[in-house]
């Protein structure tokens, strides 16, 4: 979603919700984190804007938040896309082949790891462990999990979503 | 009341739900609704069984029938078979590998023969939705003992002679550090659950939330009593929805039944519990860097001492434990110090849970006794090597641990022993790796991880872990030279020496035990540019085998780079320098004409 208008300004209505989960976890220092999460949760990724935001809403210089959300690979300030793929490069999968499949879908997409498509519908990412081991390798897409996953099965995968618009 | 006589219980651990395990439990209480004995049979998600390579699991009760492999659509037949006419379904029960014969229920599987269950004990017993199922198994009845008959010394007392080491990896006496805690005098102290699983391929803390939270709220509460505190936090990953999920309901219930909260059974003792969430940054299962994570902070550690003990969340009195130690803590409490040192080797008490990833056939989270060898997890419990391949490693204690060979199969596993012969317990990931796996590949892969998570405070690992994966990159594209070798042993040896953090201190390990055990295969590499696992692609070469090639130009077609060229019905040609060794075109090729040159 587009939340920031001309100017680089964010939109009235999503400031008053940051400002409204700010204000839900007591403004608190402490609770940065959480308030990230949350930021995260409603926009889908943390924009320079939507931490500008935040510092001022809990009077914590900017940087500091920036600190906070490039030290913790949970945040991102990419939108990601429609249908986020997430390829388990944990050491289970990996020795089961999940660096092949990496390979495979940057190739399928034209796109490199941590990138979204041009159409905002597919982006790649890797992450370590989602703990469903005894199915490795392991490819998430959204909330759905497929497991066993080889090269060739990743233009299947693909094509469930490429037809959904 | 209605009595229930039978139960079936479904796996609804991450594993199995991630293969429809949810469904099927819809499924098979939709198939009971309509029968006569619906209300004498009970379905029950239930927490991790631990067998997670043949997943979704079923078991039925009391008769333990254990079912794998179950899809929804065998709902329909699971209660017509089993249920209504008592006759198993043989196509769903499991098939020993080795044997080939059937087993009909678990207690005589390989898998579960050699394990002892003590931090697992509920998990694939219970639902962990329901606060009166853990009860109904002793739940709650340690806080009970504690609060009433004991004082927080004998507690302490207790715990320090259970001889309970930390399971989180280092493995410091659980009741030393409760001491600690309890005599540090201050106003306030916490009691923290490092909740913050970041080693890859391990999913023993996961699967005891998951399975199990009641357990890990309990100890936190007696924990809180012995050593005076009033609060408990739970750090855990956001990467675990489902174990957060079900915390937040074991939360609940645990307060509106008076065992959490303020005044806790009427004794005067209040401990509330809340969670606080990871945002996926592996330094974090450090102490002192996951207490400045709580706190809102990037979580970058600090010298200790002071250590969390004495000054640690808001610069308070924090006592910090794993989810597998705080696990182990109501049974000790109730079955006494004895019972469970009477397990285990003389310096490791107890248990250890693993989990088991890789080229394995039995994938999954086993507890076992500390003392039980490599061998006897690997071969009988694990069912041996995938696809009769030949063992080659097994790697122990994650990014911070070491690959063990052949030679260590018969080494007791305890914390000393792991640590002197190169790895380390750690968390208790353990990764089996067969012939095809690269060594060189292998110490690659975790430094690639460390250096991505090294949190950039200290020199030593922020710099030294980039320098390090430089050489080994050197010597995987095949431009190693024997002076590299010996680098990398001085570089390794540095950044132990010289690191902030248990991170730093323990990251070259992989390379340091893979040079060890697998010098030969670093030498060629080097000198004769060779991976003879065919892992490292630079030195690998896929070559047209002239007298077989038909021309059918499929492999042409398939190449993403156009490296193949060649007119229809002539022999094809791969050019080397376009090759970027991706397979598709051996994947493709029906005459088997290509072939890979390591």
């Amino acid at each position: 979603m587009s939340i920031v208008c001309e100017k680089d300004k964010l939109q009235k209505q999503h400031q008053l919700r940051i400002k409204e989960i700010c204000q839900g976890f007591g403004g608190e220092h402490s609770e940065l984190i959480n308030i990230l999460h949350a930021c995260q949760g409603y926009f889908g990724y943390l924009p320079a804007e939507v931490q500008e935001e935040i510092g001022m809403q809990i009077n914590m210089p900017v940087s500091k938040v920036f600190g906070v959300v490039t030290f913790y690979s949970f945040f991102t300030m990419k939108p990601k896309g429609r249908f986020p793929i997430s390829i388990c490069t944990g050491t289970a999968c990996y020795v089961r082949g999940a660096d092949k499949l990496v390979d495979e879908f940057q190739r399928e997409l034209g796109i490199d790891v941590g990138q979204t498509t041009g159409d905002g519908k597919f982006s790649i990412s890797t992450l370590r462990c989602v703990g469903a081991c005894g199915l490795a390798p392991v490819v998430m897409v959204g909330d759905k999990t497929y497991g066993h996953v080889s090269p060739n099965k990743v233009k299947k995968i693909l094509k469930e979503y490429k037809k959904e618009e | 009341m209605t009595k229930i006589n039978q139960h079936i219980l479904t796996c609804g651990g991450t594993g199995c739900r991630a293969s429809e395990s949810k469904i099927l439990a819809a499924r098979l209480k939709e198939e009971l609704k309509d029968s006569e004995i619906s209300q004498n049979v009970k379905v029950v998600e239930s927490g991790c069984f631990g067998f997670c390579e043949k997943g979704p699991i079923v078991k039925i009760l009391p008769d333990n029938t254990f079912y794998t492999q179950v899809k929804p659509k065998d709902a329909k037949e699971i209660v017509e078979e089993h249920i209504l006419k008592g006759r198993k379904v043989e196509r769903l029960l499991f098939r020993d590998p080795n044997t080939n014969e059937l087993i009909d229920e678990s207690k005589s599987m390989g898998f579960y023969k050699k394990q002892i269950r003590i931090a697992t004990r509920n998990c694939g017993f219970i639902d962990p939705e329901n606060i009166g199922e853990y009860v109904a198994r002793e739940g709650y009845e340690a806080l009970g003992k504690a609060l009433f008959e004991l004082e927080p010394a004998d507690i302490i007392k207790t715990v320090k002679d259970s001889g309970m080491r930390g399971r989180g990896g280092g493995g410091f006496p659980t009741g030393f550090k409760w001491e600690l805690t309890a005599k540090s005098e201050s106003d306030k102290k916490y009691v923290v659950c490092n909740a913050d699983e970041g080693d890859p391929g391990a999913f023993m803390d996961r699967s005891i939330l998951e399975g199990d939270p009641h357990s890990v709220l309990e100890a936190m509460a007696i924990c809180g009593f012995a050593v005076g505190a009033d609060e408990g936090l739970i750090y855990i990953r956001a990467e675990y929805p489902l174990a957060i999920e079900r915390l937040k309901i074991a939360i609940k219930q645990a307060e509106d039944v008076g065992v959490i909260g303020d005044d806790i059974l009427g004794s005067g003792f209040n401990f509330n519990i809340s969670l606080k969430y990871g945002a996926g940054a592996f330094v974090c299962g450090e102490e002192t860097a996951l207490i400045h994570s709580m706190e809102g902070l990037r979580g970058e550690p600090t010298l200790k001492p002071p250590f969390p003990a004495e000054r640690g969340f808001f610069d308070k009195p924090t006592n910090v434990n794993n989810v597998e130690t705080f696990a182990n803590i109501p049974a000790i409490i109730n079955k006494g110090a004895e019972w469970y040192a009477s397990v285990g080797t003389e310096k490791s008490k107890g248990t250890k849970v693993f989990a088991l990833a890789g080229k394995i056939n039995n994938v999954g989270l086993i507890e076992v006794p500390m003392g039980t060898t490599l061998r006897e997890v690997i071969f009988d419990i694990g069912g041996g090597i995938k696809d009769g391949k030949k063992f080659k490693a097994v790697q122990t204690g994650g990014p911070s641990g070491g690959c063990l060979t052949e030679k260590h199969l018969d080494t007791p596993i305890d914390f000393d022993n792991l640590l002197a012969i190169g790895s380390m317990m750690g968390s208790g990931g353990m990764v089996v790796l067969d012939e095809d796996d690269c060594m060189v590949s292998m110490a690659k892969f975790y430094l690639e991880f460390t250096v991505e998570e090294s949190c950039g405070k200290c020199a030593p690992c922020r710099i030294g872990n980039k320098r390090l994966l430089e050489t080994l990159e050197k010597i995987t594209n095949g431009n190693g030279t024997m002076d590299d070798l010996d680098l990398l042993r001085i570089q390794g040896g540095v950044i132990k020496d010289t690191s902030l953090c248990g991170l730093g201190q323990t990251s070259p390990n992989p390379i340091l035990s893979t040079l060890d055990n697998f010098w030969d295969e670093y030498v060629e590499h080097v000198e004769e540019n060779k991976c003879r696992a065919g892992q490292c692609k630079s030195m690998l070469k896929y070559v047209i085998i002239e007298d077989e090639c038909v021309g059918c130009t499929a492999c042409a077609r398939v190449c993403p780079t156009g490296a193949i060229t060649g007119n229809k019905k002539e022999v094809h040609f791969i050019t080397q320098d376009l090759c970027i060794k991706c397979g598709a075109c051996m994947d493709k090729c029906n005459f088997e004409s290509i072939e890979l040159i390591a």
